[in-house]
């Protein structure tokens, strides 16, 4: 069967857009040909710095013919009715058409065929829209052609359309079209520079042989495999190894068509940078390998380059020319990391006053305070020594302000442990200043070392609830602040550290030291420029103005009684007579106020900010296999601030429910659930209280009554004890007097005091239940 | 590269050699080869020959050596290669012709460095100047590893499309200078091509001027002055826009250039107001918004004038 050849050749193309550029291109002509009803074999997409190309074989040469039928008008139907369906079926008269009956009448029936077209024909007519709507991340025009309106949009300058069909065996039909001015054809280039006259192709076969013998490698897994071998064997040779590197692998292969690799070096003076310095230095600028000694895995003084010719002098010009580059490059970077070594960490952070963190915010000075205050509230529960957290917070972003990590900001973090290092502090003061970056995504490494875990979620926690507080949540896709990742980060540092911690308080403590600061920070507004209209007075009125004239002392003292109750602005406040000197003060309260406006109430944060936790858990949980509906039904009790105790209540309410008694118990707790939802509809009430043991009239009814005590007392016991699976057990005995119960016991008795107590009586099931978990949010 | 040029003239052997080699090249691509624009900036591009020219429908090919100030820059002459002066070989082509990257391939020739021993490649790289109001696609050009020049293919210029599009090419002279010449300072350049005591270095030229400026740009530069020069040159370009229009209409406009000068002006003396320090990291950015206004009324102004292409 005929096979598709497309080529689209232009100028140089972003090495980071090729490999999804192939897979758009690839997936849109399929797409489109399965949509033509042109069922293929297989397709297969490629990209080189200067193409895209894609082959897909065992199209049908044509279209099947489509045959549809087309109901018409009644049989005996006015003219008009039946001269339309001639017109829209195309038919010559109602004798070509069949009637049918069913029960409303006798129809005509028009057959409609629509022969299938060439399918070279079809691909014409796909091709220039799948190119003229290409998504690629940026584009642009260019030429003459860009002074009109309409002009291509490429993402650099298109030159060339190879376009062919036909079958193996036969010499394949250009597939005619034409795109801005671009006429197809069978006409590609090769290399650049090694061979770059035109080339005529007939098909994918001759086409890659070709092009390879042009100096084209146009797979660009070929390429990746030519220098990651190459390189390996050129580093081994000479006893060392390559330092390997997935994404600048992948880089390099976008920025060659034939891959060379050679090695350069550099002077050894340079190795006392920090490696990781060497490698981003190296990495970043130049975009090559680093290289390490075999024996001691320690960095060598050499580096592997991927050039995109074979030179006419063996490489040397082009090795020497890399050398000569990359040592400055590396002379600049250890001027930087020996001019930050003259500097103490400390004695940056002043720096950090003129730094805004976010506008609504405040400075990196004033969030540093507040990671200090909160990894000292944190480490005694994670196990930290209080002194070293806090030294640890105070230095720990102090290393953005460094020259090194100026130059490359990947490296932040790192530089701060070097730094605190030769600087003599602790090694677990030092660790933190690194590892309070992590976890950065789902892969990365959780810390363990107590003080990076308490300044790990200080970190994390400050940005969530700023972030919550200045309402800039993420939404969607948007999540500009990383406040996902961060949130994932908590979950990930309490469970994989086994922590106990009671997030509304650590919460409640973030807020409150950012409120407390935001109530400090000097007026916005000079006074002099300060002018009273009486607009203010109203906006005053909804921004919450404390009665008391001392605000300041007030503000401080009553500090938990504000974000929590918001007790000091009361209604009478607003109503009050202001007086001369009292108008002076609320000037002043206002201006300070002008922040607290921005911030959202501590409930309000807290409860979402929980819920947003909630949620990531269950993503988490979710992806390691775990029902989102039994975290749900975790979740429903309320008040769950405590990610490990719900993650241990998750798994003990699977593992119950995987037993005979789980499953039963939660089918009986179901039908209970049902019946009172049906019961309460009906009656418009819900039964709450307890029944009333007097009208109990049944054994079975006794029983219930007497277990669901019993189970309820020992379930809080254990969940108090946080011995869930001891809960969950106590639950079980709640199966046989449930059982029983639906069994032998009518509900809806005839009697509505009987009915009511029965229904009662459910009500105290699920509520019994609820020690552990709200069985009626788990599926079936 | 021209085999018959005498030694001292031969781009690898002189800077000035290695300027007029260029200049020969896009001469022969019929370019018209300017001088440099008499006022100080921050690059080839504020040359009213790429700024402006790069706007309307009008054809429009040239090339120039201009000499781009960057305060922030200096270092007293004690760095091998960063400087508060150097000079930019700029190249604008509208529109862009198709051959562009063939025809930058063959300067790099004339100049010495051959396809045929040098890497060289075309590296993704989005240019965008805010000052300007300006944006491009294209790549920074490697050869062995180091970036020698900007190609760029211009999409907007002061807020408007571009269209056609416009082609640039930006030649960071010194640079590949130092490479053809094979010095690792470029104080050490050979500027005349001469030798013994014959010889001009580039330091020779350049190095005092380099100390002097540095100390001034960062030391000494009068604030309080420069902050009335930008107002003034703010002041001054609004009002040239204001006063340019033929008639109430603003169909046609016939003060552009005068008006963007003060464009560039203001464009100058902020970047020496931020070379010494005096413009806070919030201002900055209210800076750069005041000159990329006048940028674009200046780009408004000129699409109204008979070079603008205005009817």
């Amino acid at each position: 069967m005929p096979e598709l050849l497309l080529e689209l050749f232009s100028e140089e193309i972003p090495a980071r857009m090729q490999a999804k550029a192939a897979d758009d291109l690839r997936r849109m002509v399929t797409d489109k040909l399965v949509a033509e009803g042109l069922v293929y074999e297989g397709a297969k997409a490629f990209a080189t710095p200067r193409r895209l190309a894609l082959t897909v074989h065992g199209i049908p040469a044509r279209q099947p013919d489509l045959k549809t039928e087309r109901r018409g008008p009644k049989v005996g139907a006015p003219d008009a009715a039946v001269q339309g369906f001639l017109k829209a079926t195309g038919l010559k008269s109602l004798d070509e058409a069949k009637i049918q009956r069913d029960p409303k009448g006798d129809f005509y029936i028009g057959l409609i065929e629509k022969p299938g077209r060439d399918a070279i024909d079809v691909l014409a007519e796909i091709l220039p829209v799948i190119i003229r709507t290409f998504p690629w991340p940026k584009s642009m025009r260019w030429g003459a052609r860009s002074g009109k309106p309409g002009s291509l949009s490429w993402v650099r300058p298109l030159h060339a359309i190879t376009a062919t069909f036909g079958p193996e065996t036969e010499e394949p039909d250009v597939v005619k079209f034409e795109v801005d001015g671009i006429a197809t054809g069978q006409t590609t280039y090769g290399h650049r520079f090694m061979a770059p006259d035109a080339i005529n192709v007939r098909r994918f076969e001759d086409y890659e042989a070709k092009l390879k013998a042009a100096k084209v490698i146009l797979d660009p897994q070929a390429r990746k495999d030519i220098i990651f071998a190459d390189a390996k064997e050129l580093t081994f040779a000479q006893g060392f190894e390559l330092v390997e590197d997935q994404v600048l692998l992948d880089e390099v292969s976008g920025l060659v068509e034939w891959p060379v690799v050679m090695m350069g070096s550099f002077e050894e003076e340079y190795l006392a940078i920090p490696e990781e310095v060497i490698r981003a230095t190296i990495r970043n600028n130049q975009k090559c390998f680093v290289v390490r000694d075999a024996k001691t895995g320690k960095l060598t003084n050499k580096f592997v380059l991927t050039a995109n010719i074979e030179a006419a002098d063996g490489g040397r010009v082009i090795v020497s020319g890399n050398e000569r580059v990359i040592r400055p490059r590396l002379s600049d970077a250890k001027f930087f990391y020996e001019t930050d070594l003259k500097t103490k960490l400390q004695d940056r952070l002043p720096k950090f006053e003129q730094i805004v963190f976010h506008e609504k915010l405040g400075t990196q000075a004033e969030r540093i305070e507040r990671l200090e205050r909160l990894a000292a509230e944190i480490a005694p529960l994670v196990g930290a020594d209080v002194a070293k957290a806090t030294r640890a917070a105070h230095l720990a972003k102090a290393d953005l302000l460094t020259e090194v990590v100026g130059e490359f900001p990947e490296v932040q973090g790192l530089m701060g442990k070097y730094y605190a290092l030769a600087q003599g502090e602790d090694a677990s003061v030092a660790a933190a200043c690194e590892e309070h970056y992590k976890p950065q995504g789902p892969a990365d490494r959780v810390p363990t070392e107590p003080v990076s875990v308490a300044v790990a979620l200080a970190d994390k926690i400050d940005t969530l609830v700023g972030f919550w507080a200045i309402d800039e949540k993420p939404t969607g896709s948007k999540d500009p602040y990383a406040l996902r990742r961060a949130a994932l980060g908590v979950i990930r540092l309490v469970l994989e550290n086994q922590l106990k911690i009671e997030f509304n308080h650590i919460i409640r403590n973030a807020y409150r030291s950012m409120f407390a600061q935001m109530a400090g920070r000097p007026p916005v507004i000079e006074a002099r420029k300060f002018t009273w209209k009486p607009e203010m007075m109203t906006l005053m009125s909804k921004i919450r103005v404390p009665r008391s004239l001392e605000l300041e002392a007030m503000f401080a003292e009553n500090i938990d009684k504000i974000i929590d109750d918001d007790a000091l602005f009361t209604p009478e406040a607003r109503k009050q007579r202001i007086d001369q000197e009292a108008m002076t003060k609320i000037r002043e309260a206002s201006r300070r106020h002008h922040y607290l406006r921005e911030l959202r109430g501590l409930k309000e944060v807290s409860s979402e900010l929980l819920a947003f936790f909630a949620d990531r858990l269950k993503v988490q949980l979710r992806e390691q296999g775990a029902r989102h509906d039994l975290v749900d039904a975790v979740f429903a009790l309320g008040g769950q601030d405590d990610l490990l105790m719900i993650v241990r209540r998750v798994e003990a309410l699977g593992k119950f429910l995987e037993t005979d008694d789980g499953k039963n118990l939660l089918a009986g707790i179901k039908r209970a659930s049902n019946i009172l939802g049906i019961e309460e509809k009906k009656d418009k009430r819900t039964f709450d209280g307890a029944p009333d043991a007097a009208l109990y009239g049944l054994d079975e009814e006794k029983a219930l009554a007497k277990a669901i005590g019993e189970v309820k007392a020992e379930a809080s016991a254990a969940v108090a004890k946080e011995d869930f699976a001891a809960a969950m057990s106590a639950m079980a005995k709640l199966r046989p007097p449930v059982d029983a119960f639906f069994d032998k016991v009518r509900v809806n008795d005839d009697d509505p005091k009987v009915r009511e107590n029965r229904l009662k009586l459910l009500n105290e099931i699920r509520s019994a239940t609820r020690a552990v978990a709200d069985f009626s949010k788990i599926q079936d | 590269m021209d085999a018959s040029l005498p030694a001292h003239m031969r781009p690898e052997r002189s800077f000035q050699g290695f300027i007029l080699a260029l200049q020969t090249f896009w001469a022969e691509q019929g370019c018209v080869i300017l001088q440099p624009y008499d006022m100080e900036m921050g690059a080839g591009t504020f040359h009213p020959a790429t700024t402006l020219r790069a706007l309307g429908p009008k054809p429009w090919n040239a090339a120039y050596v201009q000499p781009s100030r960057r305060p922030k820059d200096g270092r007293y002459g004690e760095n091998p290669n960063r400087m508060q002066h150097y000079y930019q070989f700029q190249v604008i082509m509208k529109p862009s012709p198709p051959n562009l990257q063939e025809l930058y391939l063959k300067s790099l020739a004339a100049i010495g460095i051959d396809s045929a021993v040098h890497d060289i490649r075309f590296v993704e790289d989005d240019w965008e100047s805010p000052t300007l109001g300006a944006w491009g696609l294209g790549w920074e050009c490697w050869c062995d590893g180091m970036e020698v020049s900007q190609f760029t293919y211009f999409q907007q210029v002061a807020g408007f499309e571009c269209a056609p599009v416009a082609g640039e090419l930006t030649y960071g002279l010194e640079r590949l200078a130092m490479y053809v010449q094979g010095v690792d300072r470029v104080y050490d350049l050979n500027f005349n091509g001469r030798e013994g005591d014959q010889k001009v270095t580039y330091g020779d030229v350049f190095l005092q001027a380099e100390r002097e400026y540095s100390k001034h740009n960062f030391e000494v530069a009068d604030t309080a002055m420069l902050f009335e020069q930008f107002k003034m040159a703010e002041a001054a370009c609004r009002k040239y826009l204001d006063a340019g229009w033929k008639d109430e209409k603003r169909e046609a406009h016939l003060m552009a250039l005068p008006a963007y000068d003060q464009c560039i002006k203001a464009s100058h003396v902020f970047n020496l107001l931020d070379a010494r320090g005096v413009i806070s990291v919030t201002e900055r950015q209210s800076y750069i918004l005041r000159v990329r206004e006048l940028a674009k009324a200046c780009g408004e102004a000129w699409i109204h004038t008979e070079a603008g292409g205005a009817a």
